[in-house]
């Protein structure tokens, strides 16, 4: 399968042209998708529409993008005009934004295609695509494992080879779950990097939009294209991209990479020697472990799990059958919007939006959300002390390699549990990356993390680019 | 404090408000589509305004410099603030939460002077977004109760408000009335709202106790639907004359919101405090922190216009009428005492510039089309007792509908003569003369005998004398 | 949990609610962890990255496209969107 920067190269340079590219991509997705179901939508006319439109710019010699017939999937929580945007729920089933998102125009000035919009949990909620309204997607691996969640389509398609690149969300590990679960790489960037402006929110103060890529420097540069400063989004930070590509050779020679002393219990074996094993390949190529502490790591998950929710319920509070989406007609107003969002929201939807207005509602706010957000302040503060001492942080992504359908679906509370490493970044507001590093249990693929501070990013990728030479 | 007039002996009145006015911004608080009234439904809408799945809000700077000048007009401070959501479910408000400002409004601390120096406290002033509009179908009479089905048009979601809440400090409807007037008036003359209240964008909503002089507050009740200063006054006075009434009889006010019918005259129990709505306040994730640096702030200040109170003043003082006399007060509401200053500087008669655009320009706005020169002419003539007071106001009719024109020309062409001081004299005294027992009478102290007189001088001046001019020749005639 | 699926606008049926009822009573149990930390004078964590003062300059951009907006409405009519009656509503 092509990387994203060959691509560029061969269709820039004349030797690929996007048709080629986009059509070789379309059979993979012919072939399998079927099975994997990766993808809600598959916008095949409109992709070879696109990439002939590159093709004859290209030949009318105009300048190729840094994404020239690029083939991209896209999360289907990303508005695309008058293209169908999901989340993959019942309530907006059907519903054609009348407006594209930030990242999706950067992506087509770049001379990226897009190829579809991929499955996920319902609004971003969960992490195995089990909570879709439309049927699970299958790990390319293994089809009788989940691809992780929330972003389980755009990695399965980019495992599967049905888009060398796609975009994914992430608001408590939905990037980093799932690369690493498909054994591809996967980036969330530090908050206010990437444009929100057009993605769906679940949480707006944890969400943000990464790539999934077959290696580190694909992701290095879809991200510099998809990044940088957008008026549209009052909390994107306002500074260009930063640059990754450059970086990417430096090494790790002289650098201090954390090893979390108290990191959460729960690990397969396999998982935890893995990381050992990525210790060891940096210490190898000349970067110092240096152990720290993060006492308030342990709960992480209670403060995440009131505050995701509770800005989720606000956030969801909108879809009331009158705008936009799907209505289930009743004889008054209050009816039509309770029979609406019964039936238009799944299970693990409504659940995430009881959590969230019980954590706000009069005579909680103080015990529940309030709380969280102090917690979250000490979380942050933990990093905070740890990035004195070092450059990057290692951890698992995932505690366990990918599972089994159904294993954790009658237990919200042990599907949470997967999200324990990934969880922390968020609240902090940090970047952080999965890179495949070698095999776990039955053969799956296991990814380790890469954490970084605030705009730490050129460190990650660093220490990324590291771990991809040594595995 | 006075006592209110309407309220029995021993009871007071206490009333604070809530006045929500929409900035005259040209585009929303949070998004790029026009802020403009009476447009077809649904014609000013964006992702933002319509609540769209991943639309976000930007703030809007000219309506955070619009809500500082109010705050400033108001003697309010200016804080570092931040936005809030406040959660609830209705059609008019698109994303289920409104953007609000919660526990960190912009302005807070402020007062308002009503004329004759009572000072009445501004709680805040915050900056929040407007709702939709809903029109309800079907059912008899267009209201909400017993309608078929409601269209809504979200042209007015989003539109920039500010909320300027007083503190409890108005003891009478009048008092009310006149901080809701001087309110607009500011609003006005700093051009941060065209403050209409028929069109909504002045809104009021007035809470209303009473208490017995030397015990606490009572209960409040909040009226909504108060559309004009004249409800405001009205409103009041029937809630205060309703509250006495209960609790003289033996009954309790209820803490609840009451829905003022302006045709009726009445107030009515829109909902009870029992099932007000948990609004879930949260920080707008969305949005990041507001703090005005010190030099934004003062640069507001200083591109702040004269307010009325000042503008009054000046005015009272230039034209030699009271500062919180009607004429003062309308013509600085009108934004017309340029043009005042304007017909004074070409040579008007000060007072009678003033009294002359106060009772007839009510239709001009602040750039009457008459040129200043001729106003001014017309104040001469009848100054100089040129005209009579009857035919200046014929003439100023006539003017104010050529737009302009030679004002000594048109009292000529109407046969409006000169009448000189000699000859009314002459008149005056063969008046006298031909009256003998009136005008003894006259100077014995008997003011009605004066008709008889003024009357003879008119006869014999076929209506040219000015009657002014010819009581003043009388009176000092007698008191010679 | 009446109240909380009131204001949030779901309706759940008895045994969607009970299983939710419990469900949530566990979470919340787990939860409770943090009661334990020392919470005094730690300032809550709102903004993940801190900036101040976003503002965009007063200048429109063009509507979007009524009909556009209206074809994706559930119901709508005379250029606006339709409900059902509004009532019983404590707003």
């Amino acid at each position: 399968m092509k990387k994203l920067v060959e691509i560029v190269a061969g269709v820039g340079g004349g030797s690929l042209t996007a048709t080629s590219v986009v059509e070789e991509h379309l059979d993979r997705i012919r072939t399998r998708d079927g099975e994997i179901h990766a993808f809600n939508l598959v916008t095949a006319d409109q992709a070879r529409k696109d990439a002939a439109k590159i093709d004859a710019d290209i030949k009318a010699g105009k300048k190729a993008g840094p994404l020239a017939g690029v083939p991209i999937a896209l999360k289907d929580n990303m508005c695309t005009r008058g293209v169908e945007t999901t989340c993959s729920s019942k309530i907006l089933q059907g519903w054609k934004p009348p407006y594209d998102a930030t990242v999706v125009g950067k992506l087509r000035e770049a001379g990226a295609v897009i190829v579809g919009k991929t499955n996920l949990d319902e609004f971003a909620m969960g992490s195995s695509t089990e909570n879709s309204a439309f049927g699970p997607t299958k790990n390319p691996l293994d089809v009788s494992r989940v691809p992780g969640g929330s972003s389980g389509g755009s990695a399965a398609a980019v495992s599967a080879g049905f888009a060398a690149a796609s975009l994914g969300s992430d608001t408590g590990g939905s990037i980093r779950q799932p690369a690493a679960l498909c054994g591809v790489v996967g980036v969330k960037p530090t908050y206010g990097t990437v444009s929100r402006y057009g993605l769906v929110a679940f949480a707006s103060s944890l969400d943000q939009i990464g790539p999934f890529t077959q290696d580190v420097r694909d992701a290095a540069t879809l991200l510099e294209v998809i990044a940088g400063h957008d008026p549209l989004d009052s909390t994107s930070i306002p500074q260009p991209a930063i640059s990754l590509v450059p970086v990417l050779d430096h090494g790790v020679k002289g650098m201090r990479v954390g090893r979390v002393t108290d990191l959460p219990e729960g690990c397969e074996p396999d998982v935890l020697e893995r990381l050992e094993a990525a210790f060891d390949a940096l210490r190898n190529a000349g970067a110092t472990i240096v152990d720290v502490e993060l006492p308030s790591l342990q709960y992480c998950l209670t403060a995440y799990y009131l505050i995701a929710p509770a800005e989720a319920s606000s956030n969801l509070a909108r879809y009331d059958g009158v705008r936009y989406g799907n209505r289930v007609d009743a004889p008054d107003l209050n009816a039509m919007y309770a029979a609406t969002r019964e039936s238009g929201f799944g299970e693990e939807v409504k659940r995430r939006i009881m959590l969230g207005t019980y954590a706000l509602s009069a005579g909680y706010f103080e015990a529940y959300y309030g709380k969280a957000l102090k917690v979250r302040r000490l979380i942050y503060d933990d990093f905070a002390r740890a990035y004195t001492k070092v450059d990057a942080i290692l951890t698992p992504t995932s505690p366990s390699v990918a599972f089994k359908f159904g294993s954790k679906t009658d237990n919200p509370l042990a599907m949470y549990l997967c999200d324990v490493f990934t969880i922390p970044t968020n609240l902090a507001g940090h970047p952080a990356m999965s890179v495949p590093f070698g095999l776990g249990a039955d053969s799956m693929p296991v990814g380790i993390q890469v954490l970084a501070t605030t705009l730490g990013e050129q460190s990650m990728f660093k220490v990324a680019a590291e771990l991809e030479r040594a595995s | 404090m006075s006592e209110n007039p309407v309220l029995p002996n021993g009871w007071q009145l206490v009333v604070g408000l809530e006045v929500h006015v929409e900035l005259a911004t040209k585009t929303k608080l949070f998004s790029a589509s026009v802020n403009r009234f009476g447009d077809e439904p649904n014609t000013n809408i964006d992702p933002i305004t319509l609540g769209l799945p991943g639309a976000l809000p930007v703030l809007n700077k000219h309506a955070v410099e619009l809500a500082m000048r109010i705050g400033l007009a108001l003697n309010c401070k200016i804080r570092p603030c931040a936005f809030h959501r406040k959660n609830y479910f209705y059609p008019d408000l698109p994303k289920a939460y409104q953007i609000t400002q919660y526990d960190h409004p912009l302005n807070v601390d402020g007062f308002l002077m009503l004329p004759g120096e009572v000072r009445i406290g501004i709680e805040r002033a915050h900056l929040e977004e407007d709702t939709g509009k809903s029109v309800h179908f079907g059912g008899s009479s267009g209201r909400i109760h017993g309608s078929d089905y409601s269209l809504l048009d979200y042209n007015r979601a989003g539109v920039p408000l500010v909320e300027i809440v007083s503190r409890p400090d108005i003891r009478t409807s009048e008092q009310a009335r006149q901080y809701v007037a001087e309110l607009r008036a500011i609003l006005l003359a700093v051009g941060a709202s065209d403050a209409k209240m028929e069109e909504g964008s002045m809104r009021c909503d007035v809470n209303v106790s009473v208490h017995r002089f030397g015990t606490p507050f009572g209960t409040r009740c909040e009226i909504k639907n108060v559309n004009s200063i004249r409800s405001v006054g009205r409103a009041i006075d029937y809630e205060a004359r309703r509250q006495v009434e209960l609790i003289e009889g033996g009954g309790v006010v209820r803490q609840e919101t009451r829905h003022w019918d302006d045709a009726s005259g009445r107030t009515e129990t829109l909902r009870t405090k029992e099932d007000a709505d948990d609004y879930r306040y949260f920080l707008e994730p969305d949005l990041v922190p507001l703090v005005p640096e010190q030099s934004w702030i003062d640069q507001v200040r200083l591109a702040l216009p004269p307010l009325p109170a000042a503008r009054r003043e000046m005015l009272a003082e230039l034209c030699g009428v009271d500062k919180n006399g009607e004429s003062a007060i309308v013509v600085v509401e009108r934004g017309q005492d340029d043009y005042v200053r304007e017909v004074i500087a070409n040579g008007g008669d000060p007072r009678r510039s003033v009294v002359y655009v106060q009772q007839a320009f009510a239709e001009l706005g602040p750039k009457p089309r008459v040129p200043a020169k001729d106003l001014a002419a017309l104040t001469i003539l009848e100054r100089d007792a040129k005209v009579t007071s009857t035919q200046a106001k014929t003439l100023l009719t006539e003017l104010i509908e050529a737009g302009g024109g030679d004002v000594a020309a048109m009292a000529a062409k109407r046969g409006f003569e000169a009448l000189d001081t000699g000859a009314l004299e002459a008149m005056v005294d063969a008046a006298i003369a031909a009256e003998p027992g009136a005008w003894k009478k006259y100077c014995d102290g008997e003011e009605k005998a004066l008709g008889a007189l003024v009357g003879a001088v008119m006869k014999a001046s076929k209506g040219k004398a000015d009657g002014k001019a010819v009581t003043a020749l009388l009176q000092a005639k007698a008191s010679a | 949990m009446i109240k909380v699926s009131r204001l949030a606008r779901l309706s759940l049926g008895p045994e969607q609610a009970e299983k939710m009822t419990a469900q949530l009573a566990g979470m919340l149990e787990h939860f409770r962890d943090i009661d334990a930390l020392d919470l005094a004078g730690v300032e809550p964590m709102t903004q993940p990255y801190p900036i101040k003062n976003v503002l965009r300059e007063d200048v429109e951009v063009e509507s979007l496209n009524r009909e556009e907006v209206l074809g994706q409405a559930p119901a709508a009519e005379s250029g606006r969107f339709r409900v059902p009656p509004i009532i019983g509503f404590d707003v």
